[in-house]
């Protein structure tokens, strides 16, 4: 038989010029191997990875700058002076993370504070109840603003708001605005002093107060990241609908929360004593702030879902190594204020860099 | 229900009725949290009652901050007050005030006078320089021949100058005999003595930190003047945590009980004690007198204020410096 192919037209020899065509199949675009992209990968995966690195970078810049900066004496006071807002950060990192706020923290410090050392001092309860006591009314406090805010469903910043007027306002009636003298308290009932203490080796000197932030840092990491309950405070900053409709108990977890907050201010004021020396109710206006600020430097979204406690820890001591870097260099101390507020800028736009979803 | 409305406008219109029979004094205060303050309102209202005025006490809520103190004089010249007994966070209550005495209120600054001397009709101070420089010369003459090799660190409240701050500090270093360029700011030694000047919020724990701050510029710090006694008591805490207490000597301004009780104690070498009650029951006194005929208070001799008196407390007198003992002072303390 005989096949007779069609009659090409002169001179169109299509199958001769294949060889030399282009051999490859559709594609997609591979553009996930540049830098930002690698970047924010790994970025996304460790988020505390940039307040690790801003701290060491700062204090390598300021042991150039500042006379006696890298020595282990000024190194030890700066996490003596951050400690107290550390721990503060602690609480605040879990309000935070449920995307919630609380502007009172440092209110119910000072007032668990203040209940501990009248009770010690004043009416002569032995320690061991006293600091009992003011952690109990820490958690009350906390257990206030947890239930205007799941059951009254009020906004965080509203709710916590009106009770840092309110805790204060308390504080005032309770201390009659006098403080309680270290020399009473050292006679009295010198254990409310303990994590003044310190342990020195070599030039390092580690209060008390310092160890207690380490610990309870890991205390609270654990129970944010290994335990059932640390998932669902997560789920509830994330998304709350959609942790609702996954079975979390929502107004339990957030109250559990925000009482969990109040006990660990209580266990700061009593922190703060220690590195005070005495309790005076006009003292750590600036904590609520300050504590803010140190989430969110060290990473924690304020949007919620998102954060560590690590980070807080980090970002409270990045704050403490500016202020005393820029103190020992003889700069004024309003550029200590202006560079905390630009560290707070930065990490926030940082942050939605992160959280944008990639072109 | 209508019966309860005209029954309460009624019981209003009376009790706006009572009030105005009584003259109204009002005290107005930088805040309420600091024991200073809060004394002198104590002591400005037992005067009041006493004299059978009405009293009325306003407070602004932080050293500097004059917005709530100019609202406060407002309230009170709209209230109909004989008198404003105020201690101006800083000179732009001036205007408010200017306007009151025009209102025909009799206007006297506690504490601190204003700028501008048409804001006042009389102020009831401490001499604050002469307060810095009693300690200032006890720590010299404390020293001896060694003031010449002191190392001196300045706890101040803050950097703005305020004018409390600014003569305590000159004060001390005039009377320490350290040359003061300009005593209207302070910071404008050059002397080399001077270690430095820090932020100490005039709270414990500003003072503890501050403290921590100049001992890392100088170890060696051997006289500390801080501006207030809760300062002090934070210092002496930082210099105890360094281990140094010992050899330094802190001298401080204020002379409330605890202060008194630091003297006591040993933690304040010495302090200059002033009477805030003394301030306040004066100023209502002048009230009284000008509310009754119009009579306006005088200044002390040779001063351009009432000065309220003040003294040196400390349980180791220093030669030319004249002081009285921490008894005497607990006897006089106030707080």
């Amino acid at each position: 038989m005989t096949d007779q192919k069609p009659k090409a037209p002169a001179g169109a020899d299509f199958e001769a010029g294949l060889s030399a065509a282009d051999k490859s199949v559709a594609s997609f675009a591979r553009d996930d191997k540049t830098i930002g992209y690698i970047l924010r990968g790994i970025l996304r995966r460790n988020p505390t990875i940039i307040p690790a690195m801003v701290l060491l970078i700062s204090v390598i810049c300021f042991g150039i700058i500042a006379p006696n900066f890298m020595t282990p004496g000024v190194l030890s006071l700066v996490l003596k002076q951050v400690t107290v807002t550390g721990v503060v950060a602690i609480a605040q990192t879990l309000i935070i993370l449920t995307a919630g706020i609380d502007l009172s923290v440092g209110a119910i410090m000072v007032l668990s504070s203040m209940i501990m050392g009248r009770l010690a001092v004043d009416f002569g309860i032995p320690p061991i109840f006293a600091v009992t006591i003011s952690m109990f009314f820490g958690a009350l406090m906390g257990w206030l603003n947890g239930f205007l805010v799941t059951y009254i469903k009020l906004p965080p910043f509203i709710v916590t708001l009106g009770t840092l007027s309110v805790f204060t306002a308390l504080l005032l009636w309770y201390s009659g605005s006098q403080s309680i003298r270290g020399a009473d308290i050292r006679e009295i009932a010198p254990s409310i002093l303990f994590f003044g203490n310190s342990l020195k080796f070599g030039g390092f000197v580690i209060t008390y107060g310092g160890i207690a932030l380490i610990l309870l840092a890991l205390a609270v990491w654990y129970l944010l990241n290994q335990t059932a309950w640390g998932r669902h405070v997560h789920a509830i900053g994330d998304d709350p609908d959609a942790a609702m409709l996954s079975g979390i108990k929502i107004n339990r977890t957030l109250i559990s929360v925000y009482a969990l907050a109040g006990l660990i201010c209580a266990f700061a004021g009593w922190v703060a004593a220690g590195r005070v020396g005495s309790i005076s109710p006009i003292g750590f206006t600036d904590i609520n702030l300050a504590s803010i600020t140190a989430v969110v430097i060290g990473g924690t979204s304020l949007f919620g879902g998102r954060g560590s406690i690590l980070g807080s820890v980090l970002g409270a001591m990045i704050v403490g190594v500016f202020n005393t870097g820029l103190s020992l260099a003889g700069v004024d101390d309003y550029w200590q204020m202006f560079a905390a507020g630009n560290l707070v800028l930065i990490a926030v736009a940082l942050d939605q860099w992160l959280r944008r979803a990639t072109k | 229900m209508k019966k309860l409305l005209a029954g309460s406008a009624l019981a209003l219109i009376a009790s706006v009725g009572m009030a105005s029979a009584a003259d109204l004094t009002c005290l107005i205060t930088k805040n309420n949290t600091n024991p200073f303050f809060v004394k002198m309102k104590e002591g400005a209202e037992a005067a009041a009652t006493a004299a059978g005025m009405d009293f009325q006490a306003y407070a602004g809520i932080t050293d500097g901050d004059a917005a709530p103190q100019i609202n406060a004089i407002e309230n009170c010249v709209a209230a109909g007050a004989k008198g404003i007994l105020i201690t101006p966070s800083n000179d732009s209550v001036g205007p408010a005030l200017i306007d009151a005495r025009a209102a025909g209120v009799l206007v006297i600054a506690l504490d601190t006078p204003l700028a501008n001397p048409e804001a006042q009709d009389m102020t009831f101070a401490t001499d604050n320089f002469e307060a810095g420089l009693l300690i200032g010369q006890w720590a010299a003459a404390t020293l001896g021949d060694e003031a010449a090799n002191a190392k001196i660190g300045m706890l101040d409240i803050n950097k703005d100058n305020i004018s409390v701050d600014v003569a305590r500090d000159t004060g001390f270093l005039v009377g320490f005999g350290i040359e003061v360029p300009d005593l209207t700011v302070m910071g404008s030694e050059t002397d080399a003595r001077v270690i430095g000047h820090e932020t100490s919020q005039a709270s414990v724990e500003g003072g503890v930190t501050a403290m921590e701050n100049l001992l890392a510029k100088d170890p060696d710090i051997n006289v500390v003047y801080t501006i207030n006694e809760p300062a002090a008591e934070g210092a002496y805490q930082a210099l105890q945590n360094a281990g140094k207490a010992e050899g330094v000597l802190v001298v401080s301004v204020d002379g409330g009980c605890p202060g008194i009780a630091s003297v006591k104690a040993g933690v304040i070498g010495a302090t200059s004690q002033q009477y805030p009650l003394l301030m306040a029951s004066k100023g209502v006194e002048a009230i009284a007198a000008y509310a009754a005929d119009g009579t306006k208070p005088a200044a002390t001799d040779g001063l351009t204020f009432f000065n309220t008196g003040v003294n040196l407390v400390t349980d180791a007198p220093a030669e030319g410096v004249p002081s009285i003992d921490s008894d005497k002072g607990t006897e006089l303390c106030w707080g």
